[in-house]
């Protein structure tokens, strides 16, 4: 079959043959040609099957409104579902299949579902699969999803890329159709930066597919010369593809610019790209949708918007019918059959709904006034149509117009609420829009060309000189305004078959009046009742018919009976585009620690520690498993010495003459007198009083300090900090800086620690008198890197931390290896570093949890009572300090071979497991190669005066009951000698 | 939306954190007699207002300043912007 309906004329380049695929088969196209242009040349009706009933679809509109013709594009992994044959362009070698049916489009086996169609009105599922409960999950919704699918992913990742990207402009003007362009030549012309984006891939609007006359030229050729200009103008931007699809606040707009979704390969451009455009002004021209008239049977391939029939014949050169049949309540209906006339096709008939003297007369058609289409005959599209008279005319494409809807989406997406005007039988644009925003053209209910060309010239002028700038002193595109009549009807009531309103979503006339009958009468309620409107065309052809029907049942008038309003998107947005690059690791991206590139080299595996990647543990040759490598890295480092990349601990410098009295404030301990190379430990609340966060901080001068965080929390720290100084405290001199990315930190820990450092830090006295627990210092390390020392530990050990400028951090792991090569030195991970600090009794991230206190934590003694600090009074509270309280302690398994479970609840020996009972849980546990056994820390209540007691840990989901022995949350060196040795 | 930064002009609400209520900024005096009280007003009580809201923002991705931006809660309408510590000194918290 070669393009049998292609007739002359047209927008498409003839000289450029494609090949497509439609279901497998072949067919050709040109260039120029959406899908559905190229498959009506062909004569290719049928193209879909209906969302609930199966019924054969086929295309019924020429735009982005389209709710039937919905294909599938391309193959494997770019598999494209729902896409609307009626926007995508042709290139070669498309392959396109039709959807939702089960067998071949033509013998859809689910087409038995339409004859069940007595039983499956609006509501039909919420009333029939109530029960029993347990056949919904099982049977109900598999056979529904699979019967009332759309398109099917490829299940395999998109191989496209997708790209975001910010544009600013001072006037963006949405639709390039006649009203945008006058806007966008005032506009262009006075010098504004100008943005004009518009869904199509030819620009000009209804310019194209009409047959008008702009300032004495065809209007198409009217459009490409303003094109030809705005383009040479370097204040105007023009985008083609790129559908404005969200109005946010502030004059944000969302944009959708699809880049290659018109060739056969990407070729490593982005696909699609998602912009954020942020405009002073708005200019919305985003013109109008033709609704269709319900009548029985009006489903049918065949069938199409009157105004899309135009379109395909004078922008495709397609003729959609050889017999066409135009059903009209206005004067624009008329127009499809004068131009069809003119190119040769031949029209059966026009039926007008009014009772007015015809428009006009064509040889060979039938003209009946006040008549209606009650129903239409003909399988897999339309053959015969049947008129209220009785009357049968055969045809095989009837152009129906309902009238024009001003497309009033954006309008809304900031709740503006449109207002009826009666004179077209439709909604306008309200006062309340979108700040900035002005609309022209048919959007804004000015139906006719002339009006169209003149409010935009107007409006733009209007805009250009509000922004400060002078108008271009030129006149507006001229063109006569067309006859656009229009008296309201919206379904024929004598049809005694089904008539469709939202042909998506399958809902009828009499789905409406049902909805209306069992009570469903605000307009939201029968959106929901029977799905009207909540396809993926979001009803665009569907609403105002459906909520006129409504209207009628409840004896108001329609703006009586009020209208849905639109949120974003305006068309369906890949969430392809929404990630962007995000995808992957770029979704959360994380850091690496400066001796990453050392620790790779050396056997290390990697966790994501907040957002740093860190080394795990080191495995060494031999090595089965994870604990052989852990308990080693433990053993070693607690016999001699080990090495660890501590650089992910926030760490934020402080200075000012009040630093000190700063930290005085956010700390719950005493900070004032700490002496110039010391560091002290501090605990932070908030202001609830609960544990915040813990750290170390170094006085390193008078007036300067560094403070370091734990990892998880070092920018949420950092944010309060900057929220106690600017907001709580002003009056303080005080100035933060986060410097975690700045310094590589290394702890250096076990009892040959300070014989390694000393082997590295330049001449600085490492003796306990000179260098003592919890001492600090500027100095250089390796002879002359700029290095800060702090004797501090975690591990409970003799221990170091030494920090120097973070791009030598992989240097001075190596370093650090090499001189510590005679003692030994191990490298050890977050792993061995967890064991330590529990065997030692510290509490990190899954104690301070921010549901425990100081007091719980056994940190009363770090609370001040002789000052003022954030979280003081509300910690002070009773709820959170009762005797009762939960305490932090250590347990360790009565028979010693016995794992403990982290997650783990207490219960008193011999009570029955409830929550009751319930007295804490375990909140950390390790298995303890020092004491060959696990150990673990939890909360219990009243805890530290229970040492001894034996309580059953209880973990049903993970490993049954064990009894466990409250101890001291020290397992090693309670006194800490080791660490002040 | 974009919020009009007083140091640095307008930015897009994207670089900011949103705190809430810029009563935080009125931490009660903790040596008064009903501090308790007091705290658990400032901390747990807060008007939910539809329209006029002054609330605290933060310039995570920018400058770090902590602003006070008044905004209609209805209509996202910005009428004023201003950094969060000249309105915490204005309200005398200088020491």
């Amino acid at each position: 079959m070669s393009q049998i309906n292609r007739i002359k004329g047209g927008l498409i380049d003839r000289s450029q043959k494609l090949e497509f695929r439609f279901n497998g088969r072949v067919f050709h196209g040109h260039q120029g040609d959406t899908l559905a242009s190229a498959l009506l040349a062909n004569g290719q009706r049928l193209v879909g099957r209906s969302f609930k009933y199966h019924r054969p679809r086929g295309i019924f509109t020429a735009g982005s409104e389209e709710p039937n013709a919905l294909v599938q594009l391309r193959s494997g992994a770019f598999q494209e579902p729902n896409t609307r044959a009626t926007v995508a362009q042709l290139f070669d070698g498309l392959e396109a299949t039709s959807q939702n049916h089960i067998g071949s489009l033509d013998f859809d086996l689910m087409a038995a579902v339409d004859l069940m169609s007595p039983f499956l009105s609006a509501g039909f599922y919420y009333k029939t699969f109530m029960w029993p409960k347990a056949f919904w999950e099982k049977l109900y919704e598999p056979i529904i999803r699979k019967s009332a699918g759309l398109g099917s992913l490829s299940m395999r990742e998109d191989p496209d890329v997708y790209d975001k990207g910010f544009l600013h402009c001072d006037i963006l003007i949405i639709g390039a159709g006649p009203a945008g362009l006058s806007a966008a030549l005032s506009a262009g012309r006075a010098g504004v930066r100008v943005i004009l984006a518009d869904e199509d891939f030819v620009l000009g609007g209804r310019l194209n597919s009409e047959t008008f006359v702009v300032d004495g030229q065809p209007g198409g050729d009217w459009a490409a010369r303003a094109l030809a200009e705005l383009a040479s103008l370097p204040n105007v931007r023009i985008m083609a593809r790129t559908t404005i699809w969200g109005a946010y606040d502030h004059g944000v707009f969302g944009a959708l610019e699809r880049r290659t979704d018109h060739l056969a390969q990407s070729a490593g451009h982005p696909r699609q790209i998602l912009w954020r455009v942020t405009a002073k002004r708005s200019i919305l021209a985003a013109g109008s949708i033709e609704r269709p008239i319900a009548f029985g049977n009006n489903d049918r391939p065949g069938i199409m918007l009157a105004g899309a029939v135009r379109t395909y014949v004078n922008r495709f050169g397609v003729a959609p019918g050889k017999q066409v049949t135009v059903f009209t309540n206005n004067d624009d209906g008329w127009r499809t059959a004068t131009d069809l006339a003119q190119k040769g096709v031949r029209i059966s008939a026009i039926v007008d709904s009014r009772d007015i003297a015809p428009l006009t007369s064509l040889p060979d058609a039938e003209i009946v006034m006040g008549g209606r289409v009650v129903d239409t005959a003909g399988r897999k599209g339309i053959s015969t149509c049947t008129l209220a008279n009785g009357q049968k005319i055969k045809t095989d494409c009837l152009a129906v117009s309902g009238g024009w809807s001003p497309n009033v989406h954006l309008t809304c997406h900031q709740r503006g609420r449109p207002e009826w005007q009666s004179d077209i039988a439709a909604f306008v644009p309200g006062q309340n829009l979108p700040a900035n925003m002005a609309v022209v053209g048919t959007a804004n209910g000015l139906l006719t060309l002339g009006e169209a060309l003149r409010s935009g010239h107007q409006i733009a002028e209007g805009t250009v000189s509000d922004l400060g700038f002078t108008a271009a002193r030129h006149s507006a595109p001229v063109a006569d305004n067309e006859a656009s009549g229009v008296s309201a009807f919206w379904y024929v009531g004598e049809s005694r078959k089904r008539a469709w309103l939202d042909f998506q979503n399958d809902v009828t006339v009499k789905d409406v009046k049902l909805a209306y009958a069992e009570g469903f009468r605000s307009v939201e309620h029968l959106k929901r009742y029977t799905t009207l409107g909540m396809a993926t065309d979001q009803g665009k052809t569907a609403n105002i018919p459906a909520l006129a029907i409504m209207a009628e049942c409840t004896g108001k008038t329609i703006p009586e009976t009020g209208t849905t309003i639109f949120r974003p998107p305006y068309t369906p947005v890949p969430i392809g585009a929404l990630a962007g690059r995000s995808r992957g690791k770029d979704f959360r991206p994380y850091r690496l620690t400066p001796s990453h590139k050392w620790a790779k080299q050396n056997g290390a595996s990697f966790v994501e520690v907040g957002n740093w990647l860190r080394a795990q543990w080191y495995a060494r040759a031999g090595e089965k498993g994870w604990r052989n490598s852990v308990d080693r890295e433990v053993t070693m480092t607690r016999n001699s010495v080990g090495i660890c990349d501590v650089t992910t601990l926030g760490k934020i410098d402080i200075q000012g003459r009040d630093a000190a009295q700063f930290l005085n404030r956010v700390y719950t301990n005493a900070f004032l007198k700490l002496p110039v190379g010391r560091v002290r430990y501090g605990l932070m609340l908030r202001e609830d009083g609960i544990a915040y966060d813990d750290g170390t901080t170094a006085r390193l001068g008078e007036n300067h300090y560094v403070m370091t965080t734990t990892t998880a929390n070092a920018g949420l720290v950092f944010q309060r900090l900057e929220f106690a100084r600017q907001c709580l405290f002003p009056g303080l001199d005080v100035h933060l800086i986060s410097v975690t990315d700045g310094w590589a930190q290394f702890a250096i820990a076990g009892p040959n620690s300070r014989k390694l450092v000393q082997k590295v830090v330049d001449g600085l006295d490492m003796s306990n008198e000179a260098f003592p627990f919890m001492a600090c210092a500027e100095t250089t390390v390796f002879g002359g890197t700029k290095a800060r020392l702090f004797r501090i530990s975690f591990s409970g050990e003799m221990a170091y931390e030494i920090a120097v400028p973070a791009r030598l951090g992989n240097s001075m792991m190596q370093g650090l290896m090499e001189a510590g090569a005679k003692f030994d030195a191990v490298a050890y991970g977050t792993e061995a570093l967890g064991v330590m600090r529990i065997e030692k009794g510290h509490a990190a991230g899954n104690e301070l949890n921010g549901q425990t206190t100081a007091l719980d934590l056994g940190l009363g003694g770090f609370m001040s009572k002789k000052k003022d600090y954030i979280g003081k009074t509300l910690s002070e509270r009773a709820e959170l300090t009762h005797e009762d309280a939960m305490r932090l302690v250590g347990f360790r398994p009565v028979e010693r071979s016995k794992p403990l479970v982290a997650g783990a609840h207490f219960i008193a020996q011999g009570q029955e497991a409830n929550t009751e009972n319930d007295e804490g849980w375990m909140s950390s546990v390790a298995f303890s190669p020092t004491l060959g056994h696990s150990i673990g820390l939890g909360f219990i209540r009243r805890g530290h005066v229970r040492m001894g007691e034996v309580v059953t840990a209880y973990s049903p989901a993970r490993g049954g009951n064990i009894a466990v022995e409250i101890v001291s949350p020290h397992f090693i060196d309670p006194e800490g000698g080791r660490q002040r040795g | 939306m974009i919020i009009d930064h007083p140091l640095l002009g307008p930015r897009d609400a994207a670089e900011f954190t949103y705190l809430g209520d810029a009563t935080l900024i009125n931490r009660p005096d903790p040596a008064a007699p009903d501090a308790a009280d007091g705290f658990y007003e400032y901390l747990y009580l807060r008007d939910n207002p539809a329209g006029e809201h002054n609330e605290l923002w933060y310039h995570e991705q920018g400058d770090r300043a902590w602003l006070v931006v008044s905004r209609n809660t209805l209509t996202h309408e910005i009428t004023k912007v201003e950094l969060a510590r000249d309105v915490a000194l204005r309200l005398g918290r200088d020491r």
